[in-house]
């Protein structure tokens, strides 16, 4: 999936997540990631994170995480949002 | 048939509650994708609730997802989600005639065929409308896939061009209509939210009502509303007494061979046991009763 | 040869009236308060103290270096006490509680000395055997007479029980009291006595009674709180423990206030009655004692306006010390006599130990409490917690800092399931049959960690920045400075 647009979703409430998805000149996924559970779970995250963007096959991407102790589950549902919005995509379920 | 006598809405775009749900064991979970959701946030929503029925959290739950019309640019995608995260029922957002049933019918089976699932998933009607009531005969058995009607009580009233109130006169025949086509079809009958979550008198006064109409449950807007309506719903010690004699009286006569089950001299038919084993059923559903010792 | 002669008694008359300072540094002046001694502080005003900050800053001006500060606790309020750590005027620190600024500059490793983290009563335990010697006692009353008799019960800034300074001026050589309101001698009943006082400053506020509950004790709306504390009302009514006469400890925070009010609806619909109520007293509580629910209240801390009011008013409300209430070496404690007690938790790990000093990344956030003594001497110990804090796992393979050993917990209740502790046979047998949920708290750790991920370990260094002591004095467990 290409990254055509800058694209955010999610939000800085507890237990929510927000993520900033923008284009990135290079080949690769460059991922700045801010949490409240850093010491316990950032790289965790951070993780979560990679794999689901080469799941959905994204690569030139710049990620800002801001992370308020979401669960698995919504950081996945964020970031796949966010990214489906910068590539103006529907989803592609078996990616998901 | 599956007790579903809280339906509790999960706003689908409220992390919190998404993550949360499950723990309160209500009996069935419906996700919402429709009214609560922002037009901006429809495909955040729609895949966090795709994740949360992946979720091992929610495997020993019921869940429902209530989808956008199809007649709008979510409804195709939401029944995707729901369909392929495994839901077990799909809730339409607004049925007035039997087409409105059969349309979705043919999405999901649509998408149940392209992932191949064995999962046959249940539909349940949302009757908002005069026309809505006016069909729910025909509605409650349009298809095998219906597990039930729902009253959705605030277009309902706007339709009818009047207003709610405590008492709930403008529902009566709404309500009687709706339980009356649910019956007859033998499918299962739910009322609708009640907003305003501090006012538990109100709240307390309207399941006792509904619970005696007949219907098997409602849909519910805040956790704090389950136990109260568990409560309700929960038999009384004495039914509970009651039912444990029953069961034991046709144990006794199936084990001795004899026709006919009599408690007191009283006649005990297959309806009544049938009450009994309910009754003992919501019991332990409720905590009411526990193990014996292991 | 010279005989003794006893005093006049005009110079007598003086020396009563000498009692009350012009200021505290006067107050201090004749305390002879010297570098390296020890001076105390009491918590009756939590959050709303305004006497240790007062007092603090006056001894940093005087120069006076090198002091250990042993107050019943600390709120978010005494952060100011950092300013007094990097000059030198504080180097030891004994209290049941840290947090905010201050536990997390302690747990960066600011002081040289660990602090020492007491509970209530084990406090009161170290003043007995002497490891903590107050030198000077600076006790901030509501109200006072020019002799030092002095209560909480009335006066502007009426905050109840002085359970906590009661037990500190008896152990002090030198008590300051620091007061708003002069009463005309006889200020009676008083909760300290002329006889444990020896000089009287009078100060333009010594506290500001509505931050004592700080929102703790305001009916919670939350879920989450409410199903944990309906949850653990059924527990205790189905304990065995549930008859006429029983007691009770709760507490404050909201599953903790919720769980007495159902409980309160349960005692109405079962006519039971309890004997008495014990520890921080709440409204809820004053509220079940007027209708009768409860015959006594045992109030070692006044949570609330009701509670300070109804102390003063009610003659079976009746205030405590520290002493009586939980020290283990005293002759008698209240927690021993006392049933059920709900208390809460940051973390409780599989083998049941109990956490309430140190959040989940390691920092000093919390307090000892009363939370290891009633535990402890309770007939049946309830810790109640979520499952999870957000994403954060309550139940652990291990707490991160013990304050209460779980051989003293009997039953803990989350959101997703309650854990016996398997050596309640007969309890586990009570509440399954009741029709409650019991797991294996092994199980509730696994659902925790599946749902929240493995958390990293907390990288520390090997310095200890706290020492937590059991209520017997001895070390239970340290806390070790974070890793920067």
């Amino acid at each position: 999936m290409k990254i055509i647009n800058s694209a955010h979703a999610g939000t800085l409430e507890s237990s929510d997540i927000y993520i900033q998805i923008n284009p990135f000149k290079e080949d690769k996924i460059e991922l700045e990631l801010e949490s409240s559970v850093e010491e316990l779970y950032g790289d965790a995250i951070k993780e979560l994170i990679i794999k689901t963007l080469e799941d959905m096959n994204v690569s030139f991407v710049h990620v800002k995480a801001q992370d308020k102790g979401a669960m698995d589950l919504v950081i996945k549902a964020r970031l796949q949002a966010a990214v489906l919005r910068a590539c103006e995509s529907d989803p592609v379920w078996e990616e998901l | 048939m599956k007790l579903r006598r809280s339906m509790l809405f999960v706003p689908g775009a409220n992390t919190a509650m998404v993550c949360n749900a499950y723990v309160y064991k209500p009996d069935t979970v419906m996700f919402d994708l429709e009214d609560s959701v922002a037009l901006a946030e429809k495909d955040s929503a729609r895949l966090m609730v795709y994740h949360a029925l992946k979720h091992f959290a929610y495997q020993d739950v019921e869940t429902a997802v209530r989808v956008n019309p199809l007649d709008s640019p979510y409804g195709h995608l939401d029944i995707e989600a729901a369909v392929r995260g495994g839901v077990d029922i799909i809730r339409l957002p607004k049925t007035d005639t039997i087409d409105d049933i059969l349309d979705m019918q043919s999405v999901i089976e649509k998408v149940e065929r392209k992932i191949g699932t064995t999962k046959k998933t249940q539909l349940l009607a949302a009757i908002e409308s005069a026309l809505g009531v006016v069909n729910a005969v025909d509605i409650a058995r349009c298809s095998s896939r219906l597990m039930g009607i729902a009253l959705g009580a605030e277009d309902y009233v706007r339709d009818i061009r009047t207003q709610r109130t405590k008492e709930g006169t403008e529902l009566a025949a709404a309500r009687a209509q709706i339980l009356l086509a649910a019956r007859a079809a033998k499918i299962q009958a739910f009322d609708s939210v009640f907003s305003d979550v501090r006012d538990k008198e109100g709240f307390v006064s309207e399941v006792k009502k509904i619970k005696n109409l007949g219907f098997d449950g409602k849909s519910l807007v805040n956790p704090n509303q389950i136990y109260m309506l568990h409560d309700i719903y929960a038999p009384t010690q004495k039914e509970i007494d009651w039912a444990f004699e029953v069961i034991e009286a046709a144990e006794h006569a199936k084990k001795n061979g004899l026709g006919v089950i009599s408690i007191d001299g009283r006649m005990v038919d297959a309806p009544i046991i049938a009450r009994a084993e309910r009754t003992i059923y919501l019991a332990r559903t409720s905590g009411m009763i526990g193990e014996d010792d292991e | 040869m010279s005989r003794y002669v006893p005093k006049c008694k005009a110079e007598k008359a003086d020396e009563r009236k000498s009692k009350i300072c012009e200021t505290i540094e006067e107050a201090i002046e004749r305390s002879g308060l010297k570098d390296g001694m020890t001076i105390s502080f009491h918590h009756a005003f939590r959050g709303g103290d305004k006497v240790l900050n007062m007092v603090m800053n006056i001894i940093a001006g005087l120069g006076i270096k090198d002091l250990t500060v042993a107050s019943s606790s600390l709120a978010s309020v005494h952060d100011e006490i950092l300013e007094h750590i990097k000059s030198g005027v504080v180097t030891q620190i004994y209290t049941s509680g840290l947090r905010s600024k201050l536990g997390e500059a302690i747990s960066h490793g600011i002081m040289e000395k660990p602090v020492q983290v007491h509970s209530h009563g084990g406090r009161v335990h170290l003043l007995q055997s002497g490891e903590l010697k107050i030198d000077v006692a600076f006790i901030g009353v509501p109200c006072i007479d020019e002799y030092g008799n002095a209560t909480g019960s009335k006066g502007r800034s009426q905050c109840g029980s002085l359970g906590y300074a009661m037990s500190d001026v008896d152990y002090a050589k030198y008590v300051i009291a620091l007061s708003e309101t002069l009463e005309p001698y006889p200020n009676a009943p008083a909760s300290i006595s002329q006889d444990k006082v020896d000089s009287i400053v009078l100060v333009d506020a010594v506290g500001d009674p509505s931050k004592i509950g700080e929102g703790a004790t305001r009916m919670t709306t939350n879920p989450k709180e409410l199903l944990l504390a309906r949850r653990t009302a059924r527990v205790i009514e189905n304990s065995g423990y549930f008859k006429n006469g029983y007691s009770l400890q709760t507490g404050t925070g909201g599953s903790s206030l919720a769980t007495t009010i159902f409980l309160s609806e349960i005692m109405e619909k079962k006519n039971i009655k309890a004997s008495f109520g014990l520890g921080g007293i709440t409204g809820t509580f004053v509220y079940m004692l007027k209708r009768g629910q409860i015959d006594k209240l045992l109030d070692v801390q006044s949570f609330d306006e009701f509670a300070a009011k109804s102390l003063g008013e009610n003659p079976n409300h009746i205030e405590i010390s520290a002493n009586e209430y939980a020290n283990p070496s005293s002759k008698g404690t209240a927690i021993s006599q006392l049933d059920v007690c709900v208390l809460s938790a940051l973390e409780v790990d599989v083998n049941f130990n109990v956490n309430v000093i140190t959040g989940s990344k390691g920092i000093l956030r919390g307090a000892s409490g009363g939370h290891c003594d009633t535990a402890a001497e309770s007939k049946l110990s309830i810790i109640v917690a979520p499952l999870t804090r957000g994403r954060i796992p309550t139940i652990r393979s291990r707490v991160h800092t013990i304050i209460t050993p779980g051989d003293t917990v009997d039953v803990l209740v989350t959101d997703q399931g309650i854990a016996v502790h398997p050596r309640n046979v007969e309890l586990k047998k009570r509440l399954k049959k009741a029709g409650l949920t019991i797991v294996d708290i092994e199980d509730l750790h696994k659902r925790a960690i599946e749902l929240c991920g493995q958390p990293q370990k907390i990288k520390h260094t090997d310095k200890v920045v706290a020492q937590i002591r059991y209520r017997d004095g001895s070390i239970i467990d340290e806390v070790y400075q974070l890793a920067e």
